[in-house]
């Protein structure tokens, strides 16, 4: 295959040159398009010292919960860090460093970091905590602050499919953060549920180019419901 | 008497109009999608990137790939789109929501709101709400006018840490219907069965009564 065949065949080849105290983008919503077999090949190389990069941290057992036990996350920055307890745990003990970042931020930080963009001027969080420390500035009268964006040493990423070359495809809303996580990588490690030829997706459909995937693997996906939510049938 | 959870849902439903686009909260402002007026459709904006949120689903039409921002299993509307993170902050910050309805701990005479965190008790992050607060410009708070121990959320200044500065307009509890301008809060409507003095004593913010106020209405 060509050079933009971005295949690999094995999680340890995947996360390869991944080491202590780098900093890691993750893609995903709560449970919902988490990269959920990347997540483990890092709790299996034991690497530590991690900065994370992510909305949420997973639940106790699944999901970025899983590096918590080994305490691999140095940093998190995340918006929501409800579902765990022992999440909660390390970071009242201090162990964890937890910087609470608004959600919208959080996206355009990954977006930004990705499109070279090293900072933007936001109204959220105006007159709050997040505000402390950061350049205000008046736009047309009204107030705004200075975000910084994001980069990482690796983003990990859950697409639905792709081809080859790393054009990916999501599905539903396990879109979320994954297309920005994408960008914003100096490596962007992608796992996905099925891998077809090249010439085999519409151009028109593709959310992310391949420019931005270094790495590609296909697998399986438990793919974990946080809340099941249901009506009766019939109604 | 105090208005139910869902009557609070359905009064904030009466202020919907045919066409908005809508952000509902987690708790209380989630019940508002069961009351929509007849005759009127609403799109429901998850901010994790679906526009046009539909009912829960069936146990066989479980996707796990298809969640709102509450994580809860749901399905798609008709007309509905999926999209990004980045992008579904763009519609909020830039202002295209027409309407968001969010809970709060606290909100003050100057508009400020606290909703996300209480000190050494409660941090579990805010999620999209500092988003919300910054970029809508119709927003609707539901809560509870007063604590479990008689002590008023609608304050003179907010104790707990903001989720954003003199933003909100319209606060909806279970005694009344409130407006916030001038730096003073506005009595426009009260919970049937609930006086004016019974309001006035769990408004620590100074609050304006003018006039004769009504009953709320819930069709």
């Amino acid at each position: 295959m060509s050079g933009f065949d971005k295949v690999v065949h094995s999680y340890e080849e995947a996360m390869s040159g991944l080491t202590d105290n780098m900093t890691i983008i993750a893609g995903g919503f709560g449970l919902c398009g988490i990269p959920e077999n990347l997540i483990s090949e890092i709790k299996r190389k034991g690497t530590r010292g991690l900065t994370l990069i992510s909305n949420n941290c997973g639940v106790d057992d699944f999901g970025l919960g899983l590096l918590l036990p080994d305490r691999q996350i140095k940093k998190i920055i995340a918006s929501y860090v409800g579902e765990n307890a022992e999440f909660e745990r390390q970071m009242m003990s201090g162990e964890l460093n937890v910087e609470l970042t608004p959600q919208g931020t959080l996206a355009e930080k990954m977006r930004a970091g990705g499109a070279g963009i090293p900072a933007f001027y936001t109204a959220t969080g105006v007159g709050t905590l997040v505000a402390e420390g950061k350049d205000e500035r008046q736009f047309k009268g009204r107030d705004y602050i200075l975000e910084e964006s994001i980069t990482a040493d690796f983003a990990i990423v859950k697409a639905w499919k792709a081809d080859r070359y790393g054009n990916l495809v999501f599905r539903k809303t396990a879109r979320n953060f994954n297309p920005m996580a994408a960008t914003a990588g100096k490596i962007t490690v992608v796992e996905v549920e099925e891998i077809v030829e090249p010439g085999q997706l519409d151009p028109d459909e593709i959310h992310t180019s391949g420019i931005y995937v270094n790495r590609l693997i296909q697998s399986t996906f438990e793919k974990r419901i946080e809340q099941r939510t249901t009506r009766p049938s019939g109604e | 008497m105090a208005l139910s959870r869902d009557q609070i849902a359905q009064r904030v439903a009466l202020e919907l109009q045919d066409g908005y686009y809508v952000n509902l909260g987690i708790g209380i402002p989630t019940l508002v999608a069961n009351f929509v007026p007849k005759g009127i459709e609403v799109m429901l904006q998850s901010e994790n990137g679906l526009l046009g949120m539909g009912a829960f689903p069936t146990d066989d039409d479980v996707d796990a790939d298809l969640i709102n921002a509450g994580k809860q299993t749901v399905t798609m509307a008709k007309g509905a789109s999926i999209f990004d993170s980045a992008e579904s902050f763009a519609m909020i910050r830039g202002g295209h929501v027409d309407l968001t309805v969010l809970g709060a701990f606290e909100v003050d005479v100057n508009g400020n709101i606290a909703s996300y965190m209480i000190p050494g008790k409660l941090i579990k992050g805010m999620g999209g709400a500092m988003d919300l607060v910054a970029g809508a410009d119709n927003i609707i708070v539901t809560m509870t006018h007063a604590s479990k121990h008689g002590e008023s959320k609608l304050l003179t200044n907010c104790t707990l840490p903001l989720t954003g500065r003199g933003c909100i307009k319209k606060v909806l509890t279970d005694l009344a219907f409130i407006e916030i301008k001038a730096g003073k809060f506005h009595l426009l409507e009260r919970a049937p069965g609930v006086s004016v003095e019974d309001i006035i004593k769990l408004t620590q913010g100074e609050l304006v009564v003018d006039g004769d106020i009504p009953e709320m209405k819930f069709s």
